[in-house]
């Protein structure tokens, strides 16, 4: 867990940087924007036309999972009164993916291991982004091209889904509506692409149900 | 730098404010252990892989695909992924593998010169 986030928070660092956002920026966005993948989209937000409704909405779509693990950690988390506000805050894949699959240790109560899992994924996250932006701004080699890291993060978590049968036909949709909304409407693909996924995934429903 | 300083947090507000609601959604909806209504699940099912072929396309966005070199170092790049996620199903290893290539193939055998 560690090192996945130091390294793609170090990546996330350096391509900031390279786009002209110092650590301090890119620092900013991992405290308050805490997002993973969202945070890389959000580089091409950054170096393209002022758009913030474009960035709210994209946000809510690319992080919509966080929906479908909320839904799946309202037992576990349960009847912890504040604590879950900044459970919930950072709540994370990361995080996530630990939270349900470990139990609390014998005699550890279980707000502050949850606490801990939380607030551990959270720091790891941005110092990495700081040293990544630091590391940035003294190396010199050309990073032309390194913005592909983005591109290979998304093609590997499509290949994880992939991996299921019945995660296929979804993707599948989400490549080919995207595919669509960019021969029809090209830099402002995004939004017609979401339209077109959510009119397929709902009227594909019984479909896709089995 | 493209975006003034204000443009710039305005855009990571934005963010925030879009990736919290993501996250504050259920727990609103349901106070309690009430059970959601089977779209939502459906929806929190078949939306992530659906979200990842979008992102996908969406970075290849700018690819040149109607003029030389067509999208063939993003499309090598890709199968690289590919093979070294099928052959070691290593995550770091597929992107470090796979961006390696891109920047090779980029700015050596691709290189327009820029």
């Amino acid at each position: 867990m560690l090192t996945g986030y130091l390294c793609l928070g170090l990546a996330y660092g350096l391509l900031m940087q390279a786009h002209g956002y110092g650590p301090l920026w890119s620092t900013l966005m991992s405290a308050i924007g805490f997002g993973g993948s969202m945070q890389y989209v959000a580089i091409n937000l950054l170096v393209s036309a002022f758009d913030p409704l474009q960035a709210f909405l994209l946000a809510i779509m690319v992080n919509a999972r966080h929906i479908f693990y909320g839904l799946s950690l309202l037992g576990k988390y349960k009847g912890l009164g504040a604590a879950r506000l900044p459970l919930i805050y950072t709540l994370s894949d990361e995080t996530f993916s630990l939270v349900s699959t470990v139990a609390p240790p014998e005699g550890v109560d279980r707000r502050s291991f949850y606490l801990a899992v939380s607030l551990l994924d959270y720091s790891y996250w941005v110092i990495a982004t700081a040293l990544g932006g630091l590391l940035g701004s003294l190396l010199t080699f050309n990073t032309t091209g390194m913005d592909f890291a983005l591109t290979a993060l998304f093609v590997v978590l499509f290949l994880e889904h992939w991996k299921k049968p019945e995660n296929r036909p979804a993707g599948l949709i989400g490549i080919g509506c995207t595919v669509l909304a960019l021969v029809l409407f090209h830099d402002d693909l995004m939004i017609p692409a979401m339209v077109f996924i959510l009119a397929a995934l709902l009227g594909g429903r019984k479909k896709l149900c089995t | 730098m493209y975006l003034t300083p204000v443009q710039t947090l305005a855009i990571i507000l934005a963010v925030a404010a879009g990736t919290q609601i993501t996250r504050w959604l259920p727990f609103w909806l349901f106070p309690e252990n009430k059970q959601p209504p089977a779209v939502v699940i459906y929806l929190g099912r078949v939306l992530p892989p659906a979200m990842m072929g979008l992102l996908v396309v969406y970075c290849l966005k700018d690819a040149a695909w109607l003029t030389a070199p067509h999208g063939a170092p993003e499309l090598l790049a890709i199968a690289v992924v590919v093979l070294l996620h099928r052959w070691r199903g290593n995550v770091l290893l597929s992107i470090a593998g796979g961006t390696a290539v891109y920047m090779l193939l980029v700015q050596t055998v691709f290189d327009a010169g820029l």
